[in-house]
């Protein structure tokens, strides 16, 4: 498992993909927080950056790498490895380069420039939504058989999570709002990655103040002990659930 | 007891049905050619046997075990797939070494093919910028190099330079020669002809005759493998 | 040091200013400006409230008849200094102030003095020197100024009592006119300057920090019943307000730092006809609240930082007739936030990164808001119904994405400040989750590209394209 994750990134840092994403990632770190005198409000631009880009980029780069490489894992197969370990591996070797990317794209820029907790808190958070999303392209490049489909789909995921979730979740605000959502909220903010991400990240930086009783009871909610530890475990669950779909199929699956 | 024995085995992607209760076995020593119209299900076949391809139903043994689900098995199968495909940025060197990582512990390895395709010059080139004939060339020393009993080769010579190619039949015949098993698909009748022993045919998913090469010249009256199957096939 | 006797120069220049600005602005002022009687109110009361030094000598010459005449019955010299210091004859300050006479000085050493209650009920100058410090020791107030004309400095004032039957003052000031505090230091006093019924009174240059506890804190410099008070030059900070105003009219307040403070830094009750100015507003519950109030007058202050779930630089709660200009509103909550507020000029304001730059209730009617730049704020305007009876024109929006053909730096295309965004908040709070998505984002995009789909409310027919100056 370890050994084909080992070649898997030998591979990959060397694409021009993920160098280009890394210096994009810190291009626009660094140009957004040397821009801003305001430490947090450019930690803000950047989490609205990151929010959109990080899950495009993780989730399309991971789909088209495993379909690039599919010739290789069919050989895999063939050779004395369990098919778990081998998708293990892929999912190692890939979410570490990502992830890798991810860090010094933008932890470099953040500790130079805003480290703080909230700094901290973006990193870790991106760092859990990075690899959710390369968890979301192991499942939809294992549900379907052609690249162009998987992309496809990866794309899909994409913007559900990014725009229709909470787009639907505006539509149920809006029909239901005659009854108390909070807690709701809560539950939906956590069936959806980037959400989950987005508001945990926003809550260290005190928006809470702007959002009111809704800001208040997230603050009080995802600011104690229990809800840090719901969220990171939310935030696990999305990576280790649609894997696990990802490996059930991927173990039953013709090449 | 035979190396690999296959019974009813059973495929069918969606409706169609690509192998019909198919039921056959190998032996040691043996070069079967695995012949057919596309989608006869050659393919679908080898894929069964190296494991990327789960039956419906029906069994495969190897050495009397089953084997589906498995994969311990393998490390006795070297397959060359009909195009090599590799990470891009891998060096030819790195492909082998991982290789060897993944199949550790393994015999003795046999590095002639490498040495007769002068790859170790190139130990240091990435897959990505190689031509398709180097990649073959890759493929086939892969295959033979942790001297497998059974070689699984999906048109081992398409695309390789007739010199290559020429090596890559001789190390085939060696081969066989040690008592390994080889099973090989091609569209070249000449090559088949030149060193298969046995010939299995499928049609439609059912296996039309499974008979050695001598076999089949003597009932066709024919010198040509192409001309007997032609006559057997009318 | 700034010495009282500046004041009547200074008010008399701004009030001229002003003046001269209001003939200039005249369409946009309903109301007669409180400016003009503020201004004259104070002249008056600095005429007569010149500083210490002068005055003895001023009186002097208005009083040298009766002097005179006094001199021919009496031995006792002109005025007297008395000097207390401990371990003296006169070691306290409550024995000098009984020994002294109208118009005597009393000099404090440096040291350290119980003062419960010390009760100054004769015209005299006080002074500290080297910071002495009078200490209640949660007794009582330390102070309490009953005579006209005194003038009180230079002491550290520590541990007036606590209690919820009286507001315990470090000094009070009662029924007074023409008083002086300045340069003192007001330490762990449950209120700080207290002022009652009193009038042309001066309080300036005073640190003031209260005990910052959320039950037992009173408001730092606190006038009930006033009437032209100059506040000056202070620092308030860890009280309840920070400066209160309750009945008190025709004041002004400037150059004071108000920080800190547990629920506002500056809070008008029922006091018409007064001005701020050049004041800092900084971290506090809220910054500025005036309520049921007329003819305030708002100017060149600086609210910075008040955040937190309902903190807001300037709460407005029915008032009316006055005016917001020139001020600076810096990563407030809420910048501004109106309720039942009437004919309200808000122009030339800046308001950067803060979370809703105005707020205005549908209750408020005949507000301008002209002239302003709205930087970096997450949400301009908000409003929980129409607004329409609002004018907003001149502004600069840093969200306006219009253009301008003619090049006249103005946009030619109207903007909406209540984006839509703002609009779904208002209707769903909960809503507010989705606050920097990416669909929250691509509703903004959309908006502004296309502002008809921002359904009819106010809007700015006149946006700049670049800041105001």
């Amino acid at each position: 498992m370890l050994k084909i994750a080992k070649y898997i990134i030998l591979d990959i840092i060397r694409s021009k993909v993920l160098i280009a994403y890394t210096v994009l990632l810190s291009i626009i770190c660094l140009s957004i927080l040397m821009a801003d005198a305001d430490v947090t409000k450019g930690l803000v631009s950047i989490t609205t950056v990151v929010m959109i880009i990080v899950p495009l980029v993780s989730i399309v780069y991971a789909t088209t790498y495993y379909f690039n490489t599919y010739e290789f894992t069919e050989l895999l197969v063939s050779q004395p490895v369990s098919r778990t370990d081998i998708l293990a591996g892929k999912f190692i070797g890939i979410g570490t380069a990502i992830l890798a990317a991810f860090v010094i794209g933008v932890g470099f820029p953040v500790v130079l420039f805003a480290f703080s907790v909230t700094g901290l808190m973006l990193m870790v958070t991106g760092s859990l939504l990075t690899l959710s999303f390369i968890s979301l392209a192991f499942l939809a490049s294992t549900v379907t058989r052609d690249k162009a489909k998987g992309i496809g789909l990866s794309l899909m995921i994409w913007f559900y999570c990014s725009i229709i979730f909470d787009g639907i979740v505006l539509l149920f605000l809006f029909s239901f709002s005659d009854y108390p959502l909070e807690k709701a909220l809560i539950v939906l903010t956590a069936l959806n990655p980037i959400d989950l991400a987005r508001i945990l990240i926003l809550l260290q930086l005190d928006i809470s103040a702007l959002m009111g009783y809704t800001g208040a009871l997230y603050q009080s909610f995802f600011g104690s002990g229990y809800g840090m530890v719901f969220s990171l475990l939310m935030q696990l669950i999305w990576i280790i659930v649609p894997l696990w779909l990802a490996l059930r199929i991927f173990k039953r699956k013709d090449l | 007891m035979a190396l690999i024995e296959i019974s009813n085995l059973e495929k069918s992607f969606g409706k169609l049905a690509v192998l019909k209760r198919i039921s056959c076995s190998f032996e040691q020593g043996c070069i079967v050619s695995i012949l057919g119209p596309n989608a006869s299900g050659k393919t679908t076949l080898i894929k069964s046997i190296l494991g990327m391809v789960i039956p419906d139903s029906g069994e495969i043994l190897f050495r009397g075990q089953p084997v589906i689900n498995t994969f311990a098995y393998k490390k006795h199968i070297g397959y060359m797939p009909q195009t090599g495909c590799y990470p891009d940025n891998i060096k030819i060197g790195q492909l082998f070494n991982m290789m060897q990582d993944i199949r550790r512990p393994y015999p003795d390895l046999d590095t002639g093919l490498i040495k007769l395709f002068g790859l170790e010059a190139m130990y240091q080139k990435r897959m990505g910028v190689l031509s398709g004939g180097t990649r073959q060339k890759v493929s086939a020393a892969l295959a033979f190099m942790f001297n497998p009993d059974v070689l699984i080769l999906d048109e081992p010579t398409a695309g390789l330079d007739p010199v290559a190619a020429e090596q890559l039949k001789e190390k085939i015949r060696e081969e066989k020669s040690r008592g390994k098993l080889i099973l090989v698909t091609s569209h070249i009748m000449s090559e088949v002809d030149e060193i298969a022993d046995t010939v299995l045919y499928l049609f439609e998913g059912q296996i039309k005759f499974y008979k050695p090469l001598s076999v089949l010249k003597a009932e066709t009256g024919e010198e040509k493998l192409g001309k007997a199957l032609t006559k057997i096939l009318k | 040091m700034p010495l009282p006797g500046s004041l009547p120069l200074g008010g008399l220049g701004w009030a001229k200013q002003e003046h001269r600005h209001k003939n200039q602005d005249n369409e946009h002022k309903p109301t007669p400006s409180p400016l003009e009687r503020v201004g004259e109110r104070l002249r008056q009361s600095a005429e007569t409230t010149p500083s210490p030094k002068e005055r003895a000598g001023e009186r002097l010459m208005k009083k040298l008849p009766i002097l005179l005449l006094c001199m021919l019955f009496t031995k006792e010299p002109f005025a007297k200094t008395w000097v207390v210091a401990p371990n003296t004859a006169l070691s306290n300050l409550r024995q000098a102030v009984k020994l002294a006479h109208n118009g005597d000085s009393i000099l404090v050493k440096k040291g350290t003095y119980s003062s419960v209650n010390t009760i100054i009920d004769k015209s005299l100058v006080i002074t500290g020197e080297n910071f002495p410090v009078l200490d209640a020791r949660f007794a009582d107030e330390a102070v309490t100024i009953l005579a006209n004309q005194v003038t009180f400095r230079g002491f550290i004032v520590k541990n007036s009592k606590t209690g919820s039957m009286r507001d315990y003052a470090a000094i009070r000031l009662f029924n007074v006119r023409h008083v002086t505090i300045s340069h003192n230091r007001l330490v762990n006093n449950f209120f700080g300057i207290y002022l009652a019924n009193s009038k042309n009174c001066t309080v300036t240059n005073n640190d003031i920090i209260g005990t910052n506890n959320r039950q037992n804190s009173g408001n730092g410099i606190h006038l009930w019943q006033c009437d032209s008070i100059l506040i000056r030059d202070n620092r308030v900070s860890e009280h309840r307000d920070g400066i209160y105003f309750e009945f008190a009219r025709h004041s002004l307040i400037e150059h004071n730092y108000s920080e800190k403070n547990l629920r506002y830094g500056l809070h008008f009750m029922f006091s018409d006809n007064d001005i701020y100015r050049h004041n800092t507003f900084k971290n506090n519950g809220s910054g500025v609240a005036v309520m049921y109030t007329k003819h305030i007058t708002m100017f060149n202050n600086l609210f910075i930082e008040n955040w937190g779930s309902s903190v807001y630089g300037l709460l407005l709660k029915d008032i009316s007739d006055s005016r917001i200009m020139n001020n600076r509103f810096v990563g407030n909550t809420t910048a501004v936030y109106m309720e039942g507020s009437d004919r309200i000029v808000v122009t030339g304001n800046n308001f950067i990164r803060n979370g809703w730059a105005i707020r205005v209730l549908a209750n408020c009617n005949g507000n301008r808001f002209m002239k302003n730049n709205f930087m970096a704020n997450s949400f301009d305007v908000t409003t929980n119904g129409s607004i329409n009876l609002n004018h907003f024109a001149d502004n600069y929006w840093d969200k306006y994405e219009g253009y301008d053909l003619n090049k006249d730096g103005i946009g030619d295309i109207p903007y909406h400040p209540v984006s839509l965004y703002a609009q779904v908040i208002e209707q769903i709070p909960q809503s507010v989750m989705l606050m920097r998505s990416f669909i929250v984002n691509l509703l903004d995009k959309v908006e502004r590209s296309i502002p008809s789909v921002t359904p009819e409310s106010v809007k700015d027919e006149k946006p700049r394209m670049k800041p105001n100056y």
